[in-house]
């Protein structure tokens, strides 16, 4: 099973998968070879526990390394608001959690691990998130790549996604950004840092409600960095909590980022920022420009709410929106310019700070989804994670550059899809040896034929002689023998006609052992050739060609060579 | 590693040994010379089992041979080969042939029919594809030999079909290197072995290892460089290996469809799966564009290396590169470039307030998106975003390149360069400014991009902003808003760096000479004048100040109506500044006021000849009238010298020449003066005072004649010449001096001895100029060299004081282009009377920052001496990474120095000066028998003295003593 999300729109049942549709009726462990998780987002790991321990499952859940560090960290989060703050039942508890992080097993990036006797599993860089990762699942000579979320052009803390050309049957790609092409990140993030640097200037306060992992890490070191670069004083402040613990990851797994923070981490960890402290409720009323980072991203409750509310009366100040936000929150309402805004209490905020958005997605845009596409060289692509109008038009384009095949599974709907699957056969050892006193040694890189019997016993290929065969299965050997008329126009004896037929068998099957028997017939190896008289036609001889089956090449060539006549006797 | 400088410490302590014996007894050394075979020969039959006979060999692979025994020694060799079994043995042995036809002075044409045939015997691979390489040896030792070269090519396509990719390699190798054009083939007659090299190779193309396919590629890349023309069908099969599964085959293919572009450009190919035909380059180009997003960054490197020189293709292409068609939800949008552009040409300042200001516009046909690049689209968009700084250097360094030779690539590359000054290796922002100043003759910066420019000024990092400065002071602006904008920031920027002060005076004179008419409407604002008050009069020790006068004067300069907008205190403060800083504020046409500058101005161009002319005649005067009587030359010298120094300083450019000629004036003058001295004729007892007169002239020659050899770039081998020749005289001088006042002749045989072996070093190393120096010193003295050998050192000591008197004044042609080195320490600078505290026994770093001028290989010479107040010296090697280099002959050393003292009871002043190191014996000509990268390293790096060439600073430093 490839990641274990939850829907974040829904607060009922339908906020988790239907496993159901898994096993119909019985345990999920038994359907399950294993479960793959690619990233720590909630949408693809917020089942886990609810799936582990709720329903019930005991194999092994793989992650990479910080995904498996900072998931618990979310899921306890995220189990804290919809119990303790929504007062749910019927939720997943903290032990639950535990419980289900003891049957994780890390893997490295690019360390193949056996899960079972056939099944094997490999992780590739993605990009998007600390941790992310592409899994390439391979069953014998069959491989499946899915790819999770992913992100083709680095950003300040990350790497770019990087594939081997590993061929596989069947690669399955995230599509968020199906139909966009995105501008340079240089504009983006020159944009972004012109507009704090220009409000700080001022002596205004800048408030940018963010998630507390993932963009927030990115945003934190694109302004600690221009801080350093800039000589600038102003402070910058991350709201408490969550993102200490998550920065901490951050700061451990730095082989997971991109090459600028891995060559200079000796010198200075990135992640330890020098300009960046933590937030304090009281530090909001301090007087003088700063930046203040604080969750939750769409300002609908929390700290950047509180925040947001001391400062949108002053024009100065600004609020930065990295991201998108949902209908109905205040984030959505300022971004669509209203000014005034109803609290709760019929108190109106007038916001005269000013407001700006900011797009920093960590998706691979249709270009980088074709990018990925070239690298891998996939046998078919399945698009997952997107809309189904943009998939149809980059399903199309799939189909067209690369000419593969491309699928858009609805939920719910299966896809089948052709493989030509090479599969191993055994041979016995016997055999082995007697095609290999025959001559060449065999060559890896090169076809060879060998005559054998293939035995197919419980899903079990063996490639064994034929006599051996027989004696297996008990049968008695039948003598299959071709015989066949070759009509031949010659006046003279049978003896005669049989001496010129040897002659010549002779002088063109050089390297094949030909021999005249004493009561007139020919051989060539084990073929026999008689002549006879025609019945009717004296002029005409008969000569009667038979082989068994196992010489069935010679023996066709014998006779088509016979048919082609004799060459006029010399005489 | 460790096992190469063994290998050379035994090689040296080899050479030792000989030199010794060649003291002792030259029969000897011949007697041991037959006997290094035989010993190897002797070790070889005692050796038992091959692990033996290995050890054997590598202990003689430690030894040169020399040339004489090389044959010998190979005769041995290939008997062993023959009887042995173990292939590791014959491996080495093959090895060791190759190392052997090395040998210089061997010829190994005698060697190649046994190589040849061992080849055919033998049934192991890796010793098959040592064999090759021993071949290979040879063949490159005899380029000339077309037979034998036929001969290796023919052994290295038979073993071609070999099944290990080792031999295969290697015969690609041997193909690549000795392979010749079908022609040279035929002409020899063997009618069977017309091959065409290139179609051989042509067919490992597609070998099944990559390891073959990269030899082959690499192969045909050699016939290349060895000038054969590679086939235009070679093309196609390199276009194909582009999608290969392995990045050394990707790499190499590229390098070779780049040098098939640069062969037929202008060949037309057909696109696939059209009809349209394009032109080859063309064609390459978009190829290689494609690589730039590449999987492996190797290969995207060198493609984006490759890019920038590649500037035969059609200028639509190019353009191509920088263009990404954005989109959004299959809706068409616009790039922030163009957005910023649209904005600025509709006279609106970007808002970016509204949500939607991105939106996308107008709907895409979904058939019309091409997601892949066909050809060349948006390649330098990728590159310059690459994860790694290497790839997006070498897209910067591409960009640079193609802008340089196109104009309106230059104008829209533009967006994207002032992008990459926000980069964050810091590396990539530097190179991308100094690509930019590069190319800033060709573009116009808008506003909205000076702004992302200016931006920068205050990054912390020193090298960036002077960079940034660099290119101020030549890019051009489109508005007086522009230039007032520049100056604000490089106001702030001096506010808040005010170590950039100099840097950004020069900044602002060039940003006013360049703009004139820009700044004028300014004026008034910027010297804060008012119609109708008098303003407060700004404080003239402000460097922001004057960094604003700097701007105005250079501007009025070619703008004859500002000075008119000035207040009385201007034009004081340009008097002032006109004294202080004559190289930022040039001389102005004031009213009321006499242009007296005008004739002492040292940059009007029709000076230049009559100075030149001027400068050459004094100095053939001095040269004409060698003749004159002694005080005659002595004061025509003077007077010359005289002329040559101020000519030195008023005219910039002949300063090198003129000093240089001066003070070989100088030298000459030295001698003239020391020859005159009454020593001469004055009985032995007597002369002991005057002779230090004449000493200390022989010294002070010697030390000009240093200064003249190292100190000046673009001196020649015939300047050398003169220069040693003139040392040669300081020391014959030296030897008659001290000849003259030591007792006793017992010192005097080493200083004649060491003179003799002087002067047989200087015939040796100008044997070619000899010619050159009739009737000079020199000259004479080789005619007397027989007889000189044979007397006696008093006798000797005559002689030369004879023919130093008649010796002539030699010509010293100038040179065409000199310069002086010349080095000034901006930090320290030397005036605080703060000093520096710290703890006596620990260290202090004192930065050094210095600007050095026309210093040839800095990183090896320039030195840092410190001298302390108790007579200590301490000389500093900086490191080679301290050095930047910001023009043609300009480097910067920001270095950081140690220093370290006992305690002192107050604080005291040590000296720091900067040192140009020389080492006269990097001009002898490398011995024949030491090989190329052989030599010691002490020999090259070794210091023999050193020329002080900056004006030393003062640091006032205090070692406390240490509290307990």
């Amino acid at each position: 099973m490839l990641d274990c999300g939850m829907h974040m729109g829904f607060n009922d049942d339908r906020r988790f998968p239907d496993f159901s549709y898994i096993t119909r009726n019985g345990r999920l462990t038994d359907f399950l070879d294993c479960v793959i998780i690619s990233h720590f987002h909630l949408d693809h790991c917020g089942a886990l526990p609810y799936f582990s321990e709720m329903v019930g499952y005991d194999g092994p859940i793989y992650m990479t390394h910080p995904t498996q560090a900072i998931c618990p960290i979310l899921l306890e989060d995220y189990r804290k608001i919809a119990v303790d703050k929504k007062g749910e039942a019927n939720f997943f508890t903290s032990q639950m959690i535990k419980d289900c992080m003891k049957k994780v097993v890390a893997v490295h990036l690019h360390q193949t691990v056996q899960v079972d006797d056939e099944l094997e599993i490999k992780a590739y860089y993605a990009g998007h998130v600390l941790g992310a990762a592409m899994f390439q699942i391979k069953v014998g000579s069959e491989s499946v790549v899915y790819t999770g979320d992913y992100n083709m052009t680095p950003d300040r803390h990350l790497g770019a996604a990087w594939i081997d050309k590993c061929r596989p049957n069947l690669l399955i790609t995230e599509s968020t950004y199906a139909t966009t092409i995105r501008d340079s990140k240089r504009c983006r993030e020159r944009d972004f840092l012109k507009k704090v640097h220009e409000a700080v200037e001022h002596g205004g306060k800048v408030l940018i409600p963010v998630f507390a992992l993932g963009r927030a890490q990115e945003l934190c070191i694109l302004l600690e960095t221009f801080w350093e670069r800039m000589n600038l004083k102003a402070p910058i402040y991350f709201s408490t909590g969550l993102t200490e613990k998550a920065n901490h990851y951050y700061k451990l797994f730095i082989t997971w980022t991109n090459q600028k923070i891995r060559k200079t981490f000796v010198q200075r960890n990135m992640f330890e920022f020098k300009h960046i402290k933590a937030f304090d409720r009281a530090f909001a009323d301090n007087p003088g420009p700063m930046v203040v980072f604080a969750t939750p991203g769409m300002l609908h409750a929390g700290q950047s709410l509180q925040i947001f509310r001391k400062w949108a009366g002053n024009e100065k100040n600004m609020v930065i929106m990295p991201g998108y936000c949902v209908q109905g929150t205040v984030g959505h309402k300022i971004l669509s310019g209203q000014r005034k805004l109803e609290m709760e209490g019929r108190q109106v905020l007038e916001v005269k700070m000013q407001v700006e958005y900011m797009s920093f997605s960590a998706h691979a845009d249709a270009k980088g989804i074709m990018q990925l596409v070239g690298q891998a060289e996939p046998e078919s692509v399945l698009l997952v994670h997107g809309e189904a109008k943009k998939m149809e038009f980059l399903k199309q384009k799939i189909e067209q550059e690369f000419r593969v095949n491309c699928y858009m599974p609805a939920n719910g709907e299966t896809v089948t899809l052709p493989t030509s699957p090479s599969i191993p056969v055994g041979i016995s050892l016997g055999l082995l040896k007697r095609e290999m006193a025959q001559g060449l040694l065999p060559d890896a890189k090169k076809p060879r034929l060998l005559h054998g019997t293939l035995i197919m016993k419980d899903s079990n290929f063996r490639l064994v002689s034929s006599e051996q065969a027989l004696k297996e299965l008990g049968l008695a050997e039948h003598q299959l023998r071709f015989t066949c008329r070759v009509h031949l126009h010659d006046p003279r004896k049978e003896q005669e006609t049989a001496m010129r037929v040897y002659s010549h068998l002779k002088s063109v099957l050089k390297d094949h052992c030909v021999q005249h028997l004493p009561d007139g017939s020919v051989t060539v190896e084990s073929i026999l050739i008689q002549a006879a008289a025609h019945s009717e036609d004296p002029g005409t001889k008969v000569l009667l060609v038979s082989w068994t089956y196992q010489d069935e090449e010679l023996g066709s060539y014998l006779t088509s060579l016979l048919k082609k006549g004799l060459p006029q006797a010399p005489s | 590693m460790a096992a190469h400088l063994k290998k050379r410490v035994y090689e040296e302590f080899t050479k030792v040994v000989q030199q010794q014996q060649e003291e002792i007894a030259t029969k000897k050394l011949r007697l041991t010379k037959p006997s290094k075979s035989a010993a190897l020969h002797i070790d070889l039959c005692k050796a038992t089992s091959p692990a033996d006979a290995l050890q054997y060999l590598l202990q003689f692979a430690r030894k040169p041979v020399e040339a004489e025994s090389v044959e010998g020694v190979v005769r041995i060799l290939l008997e062993h080969y023959y009887k042995e079994n173990d292939p590791s043995v014959r491996l080495k042995i093959a090895s060791l042939l190759g190392l052997l036809s090395k040998t210089a002075g061997f010829s190994p044409d005698c060697i190649m029919d046994d190589a040849i045939n061992i080849l055919q015997n033998e049934k192991s691979h890796q010793v098959l594809a040592q064999l090759l390489d021993t071949l290979l040896a040879i063949g490159t030792k005899l380029p000339e030999n077309q037979a034998i070269q036929m001969r290796l090519v023919d052994v290295a396509c038979k073993h071609l079909t070999d099944t290990s990719h080792g031999v295969r390699n290697k015969c690609l190798q041997l193909l690549g290197n000795l392979g010749s054009l079908e022609k040279s083939v035929t002409k020899d007659g063997e009618g069977l072995a017309v091959r065409d090299v290139q179609k051989i190779i042509g067919d490992y193309f597609s070998d099944q290892d990559p390891r073959v396919r990269t030899a082959a590629i690499k192969a045909m890349l050699q016939l290349h460089e060895r000038g054969l023309k590679l086939h235009q069908t070679i093309y196609n099969q390199a276009c194909k290996l582009l999608s290969d599964d392995y990045e050394q085959v990707r790499s190499a293919a590229v390098q070779l469809i780049w040098v098939v572009s640069q062969l037929y450009p202008e060949s037309i190919v057909p696109i696939p799966s059209s009809n349209e035909e394009i032109r080859l380059v063309d064609d390459a180009f978009g190829k290689i564009c494609h690589m730039v997003s590449d999987g492996s960054w190797m290969v995207r490197v060198q493609a984006a290396k490759l890019l920038g020189s590649m500037e035969q293709v059609s200028s639509h292409f190019l353009e191509q590169t920088l263009d990404k068609k954005l989109m959004s939800d299959l809706r068409r949008k616009r790039t922030a470039h163009e957005r910023a552009k649209e904005l600025y040409s509709s006279g609106e300042f970007s808002s970016g307030r509204k949500w939607g200001d991105d939106a996308p516009k107008e709907e895409i046909d979904t058939g019309s998106v091409n997601l892949i690049e066909s050809g060349a689209c948006g390649a330098f968009v990728h590159g310059l975003e690459d994860e790694m700084y290497e790839v997006r250097i070498a897209a910067v360094e591409a960009l640079c390149m193609l802008a340089q030779s196109s104009p309106s690539f230059a104008e829209k590359c533009l967006d994207f360069l002032v992008d990459m000054f926000n980069d964050e290796i810091e590396e990539v922002r530097l190179q991308s400014i100094h690509t930019m100043r590069k190319i800033s003759n060709n573009i116009t910066l808008r506003e909205d991009q000076l702004d992302t420019v200016l931006a920068v000024l205050e990054d912390s990092s020193r090298d960036i902003r002077e960079a940034l400065h660099e290119l101020l002071c030549c890019t051009n602006v489109s508005t007086k808003e522009g230039i007032h904008l520049a100056l604000v920031e490089l106001l702030k920027n001096l506010t808040k760096y005010p170590t950039d002060r100099d840097s950004i005076w020069k900044c602002l004179k060039f940003l006013g000479s360049r703009h004139p008419t820009l700044v004028l409407p300014l004026v008034p604002e910027l010297l804060s004048t008012h119609p109708f008050f008098d303003t407060a009069e700004p404080d003239m020790d402000d460097p922001a100040y004057i960094a604003v006068l700097v701007l105005i004067f250079n501007a009025a300069k070619t703008c004859p109506t500002m000075p008119a907008l000035f207040s009385d205190h201007t034009f004081r403060h340009y008097a002032y500044l006109r004294d202080s800083l004559s190289h930022l504020v040039p001389a102005l046409r004031l009213p009321g006021r006499k242009l007296v500058s005008s004739a002492v101005s040292p940059s009007i161009a029709p000076h230049e000849d009559p100075s030149h002319q001027f400068l050459q005649q004094s100095l053939e005067r001095v040269y004409s009238l060698q003749h004159l009587d002694p005080q005659g030359t002595q004061e025509l010298l003077e007077l010359t010298i005289r002329d040559l120094q101020r000519l030195g300083e008023l005219q910039s450019e002949l300063a090198g020449v003129a000093d240089f000629s001066a003070t070989y004036l100088r030298c000459q003058l030295l001698l003239i003066k020391a020859l005159q001295e009454k020593l001469w004729n004055v009985a032995a007892p007597l002369y002991l005072k005057q002779s230090d007169l004449a000493s200390a002239a022989a010294k002070q020659i010697m030390e000009e004649t240093y200064k003249m050899e190292f100190m000046y770039s673009g001196v020649e081998n015939k300047q050398v010449v003169i220069i040693h020749h003139m040392r040669l005289q300081a020391k014959a001088l030296q030897l008659i001096v001290t000849a003259r006042t030591t007792r006793g002749v017992d010192p005097l045989f080493g200083m004649c001895e060491k003179f003799l072996q002087e002067v047989d070093f200087f015939q040796r190393c100008f044997i070619t100029d000899l010619p050159h120096l009739q009737d000079s010193f020199v000259d004479k003295l080789l005619d007397l060299m027989p007889r000189l050998m044979t007397s006696k050192p008093v006798e000797v000591v005559k002689i030369l004081q004879t023919m130093l008197r008649q010796s002539t004044f030699l010509h010293l042609p100038l040179p065409e282009q000199i310069h002086k080195a010349s080095a000034t320490i901006i930090e320290p600078a030397g005036e605080s009377d703060n000093p520096l505290r710290f703890t006596s026994g620990l260290v202090v770093a004192l930065d050094v920052d210095a600007t050095l001028e026309h210093v040839q290989d800095p990183q090896s010479t320039v030195k840092v001496q410190v001298l302390y107040p108790d007579g200590q010296a301490q000389m500093i090697h900086p490191k080679p990474a301290d050095f930047r280099n910001p023009g043609p002959g300009r480097h910067r050393l920001i270095t950081q120095v140690y220093l370290s003292h006992t305690a002192w009871t107050e604080p005291c002043q040590v000296e720091v000066r900067l040192l140009l190191a020389y080492n006269s014996n990097s001009r002898i000509p490398k011995s024949p028998w030491i090989e190329g990268g052989e030599v010691s390293p002490q020999l090259e790096t070794s210091i023999e003295g050193t020329i002080p060439f900056s004006k030393s600073v003062k640091v006032y430093i205090m070692p406390k003593p240490a509290r307990r």
